[in-house]
């Protein structure tokens, strides 16, 4: 299925994943090391015993070399150890479970908003660039770029869940139990997050759409003959499907830390709410390990629309 | 990208002096002038907060508390009876110290490590290129919450934080100018009059090397504010009393079924602010860019 140079390049780019995996774990692991004064003391939390921090100390390996503290801290992550919370004293691994598929949940349908609004708006303001359908299309992009999210959440939540009950104002409901609510009561966190997406989406696509239907292969289509309708949907689209790859891999890193916002302006419980509970109350090893839980899922959607990019589109593989 | 703009009109322009050149600019486009008259006023706002702002930001008043819009109080006042507009007025300075906090660290760190990366190249660039691809893929909120956390709750903290998030966006941008202008003949041609290599970085290759780094610093303005409302909203920002339009936000959330109206202006504030940024901010690649056009 797949010819030499496809996968020459495939493993090329897994092979440069490696040293991005190395420094984001050690630069999570060093978070810990940014705490002022002794870790040992400040993990312990307040009025531990001197057995309970010699204890501690012994767990982390804070007696041992930086490097060799971080091998083992990578170790135990790598079998699903990531330590406990300090204040509930559940495994973060379990929160981690517990509250990551309700984010992605989220995230998800946040995407996918964002792509089934902000395909056609792009492609209406390419398909008349320059003019009012172009023009509004942008000028609303502009304000969903420079929107706080969790801004346009609550004036979502003040119109569609005070004002009119057609929403529930706060609370989630796992997909996994009941799909219907769940979808229901994930609608306005959702399009509160896609506000930016949609903006995001067709501003890139417009922009792509534009250039290739500048170019030159694209004058001869009309120079012979082919009707701007079977120009643009038969050979533009085609030209720039592959563009949207890149868009939503961009999308999952920006989507991923603005629910961090919007799950607590509507008390998602998800990773949003878990890191910021978490950091107010300085549960450190929470912190840590939601820090590491969304850094490695961009890693991987990453790593994964690349890979897609080179084997859709031929050109980049030969290069 | 070319400097192949001899014969242009564009070289007639580059020969004027700033004054006119800002003057084309501003007469090309209105309303990135309007943009800049917008950052202008809230600037201005957050300096002379303590003279245009009717009453003390912090002042309670328990005999006029989330009242509705009044002569007196021109947007009303929050659940503490304190006078929203004049909150409104002393949290642009918060928004415009956090924005120019966040990119003046992140311009600090990342325009010279990106200089350096694309000069020396090989394995320095190498190196410094997977760092900057390992924090490009930290989303940035997450890592200037977390950062924050550990190194104590407060604004200046979390911009420092985002700052550093930011930083690898310029190196990046930096970066890759570098790699071209180190090609130029009037590099080599230093480098032949025996010119120490930061000479040459800060003298002939970092003036040709700004212009886009500069309109990206104008658009991660409007990001670092979007942030600092973001952390000062999540409580990691701003510390009460004293007002920042995201911690205004997170405040009338609260009364928002008694009071709903008392989140609006906090947050068209941020909106118009980071409009105002952007806007700028795309004129100016235009403006500085004559291939880009619309």
């Amino acid at each position: 299925m797949l010819n030499p140079l496809q996968r020459r390049m495939l493993t090329r780019r897994l092979l440069q994943t490696v040293p991005v995996l190395i420094l984001a774990t050690f630069s999570v692991f060093m978070l810990l090391k940014l705490l002022p004064g002794d870790v040992a003391i400040t993990l312990a939390g307040e009025n531990a015993s001197a057995e309970r921090i010699a204890e501690i100390r012994q767990n982390y390996g804070l007696d041992k070399p930086l490097l060799i503290q971080y091998a083992t801290w990578a170790w135990n992550a790598l079998q699903g150890d990531l330590s406990s919370s300090l204040l509930s004293g559940e495994e973060v691994t379990t929160t981690l479970a517990r509250v990551f598929p309700n984010t992605l949940f989220i995230v998800c349908y946040a995407i996918l908003i964002s792509i089934v609004l902000g395909v056609p708006l792009g492609i209406l303001a390419a398909a008349r660039a320059g003019g009012l359908a172009d023009r509004m299309v942008m000028l609303l992009s502009s304000i969903g770029v420079a929107l706080p999210n969790f801004w346009i959440a609550m004036i979502f939540v003040v119109a569609f869940a005070l004002n009119r009950t057609w929403f529930p104002a706060t609370g989630f409901v796992s997909p996994f139990e009941d799909p219907l609510r769940a979808i229901w009561y994930a609608t306005l966190p959702a399009v509160a997050l896609a506000a930016s997406g949609v903006a995001e989406v067709s501003r890139q696509l417009r922009s792509s759409l534009v250039e290739i239907l500048q170019s030159q292969h694209f004058r001869t289509l009309h120079a012979k003959g082919l009707p701007f309708r079977s120009i643009l949907w038969k050979h533009g689209l085609r030209n720039v499907s592959v563009n949207l790859l890149t868009v939503i891999s961009l999308l999952v890193n920006r989507t991923l830390a603005a629910t961090v916002v919007v799950e607590v302006v509507f008390a998602i419980p998800g990773m949003g709410n878990t890191i910021v509970n978490a950091t107010l109350q300085r549960d450190f090893p929470v912190v840590q390990g939601a820090v590491l839980a969304m850094v490695l899922t961009v890693i991987t959607v990453n790593l994964v629309t690349d890979m897609l990019y080179s084997v859709l589109d031929p050109r980049i593989s030969q290069q | 990208m070319t400097d192949a703009t001899t014969s242009t009109p564009a070289a007639k322009i580059d020969r004027d002096g700033f004054p006119t050149r800002f003057r084309y600019w501003m007469m090309d486009d209105p309303v990135a002038a309007i943009g800049l008259a917008v950052l202008i006023g809230i600037v201005l706002c957050a300096i002379f907060a303590d003279w245009i702002a009717p009453y003390d930001p912090t002042l309670q008043d328990y005999g006029a508390m989330l009242e509705a819009p009044s002569a007196a109080h021109w947007l009303g006042t929050d659940d503490l009876g304190r006078d929203v507009f004049s909150r409104l007025i002393h949290g642009a300075s918060a928004s415009v110290y956090a924005a120019f906090l966040a990119v003046g660290v992140a311009s600090v760190i990342g325009i010279p490590v990106g200089l350096i990366a694309g000069y020396a190249g090989g394995w320095t660039d190498e190196v410094i290129s997977r760092i900057l691809d390992t924090f490009l893929s930290f989303p940035a909120i997450v890592l200037a919450i977390a950062v924050t956390g550990v190194l104590g709750i407060g604004l200046t903290n979390a911009m420092l934080s985002v700052g550093i998030v930011f930083a690898p966006q310029l190196a990046r941008l930096a970066r890759a100018r570098t790699l071209v202008l180190k090609q130029e003949l009037y590099v080599d041609a230093a480098r032949c009059f025996g010119a120490s290599t930061a000479t040459i970085l800060g003298r002939h290759i970092l003036p040709n090397a700004i212009q886009p780094v500069l309109v990206q610093m104008t658009l991660l303005m409007a990001v670092a504010l979007l942030a600092e409302a973001s952390l000062s909203f999540l409580g990691l920002g701003m510390q009460p009393p004293d007002p920042s339009w995201g911690s205004m936000i997170a405040r009338a959330y609260i009364y928002a079924q008694i009071a709903p109206a008392q989140i609006y202006a906090p947050g068209l504030a941020i909106l118009v602010t980071a409009l105002a940024f952007n806007t700028v901010g795309e004129s100016l690649r235009e403006a500085l860019d004559p291939t880009a056009r619309r």
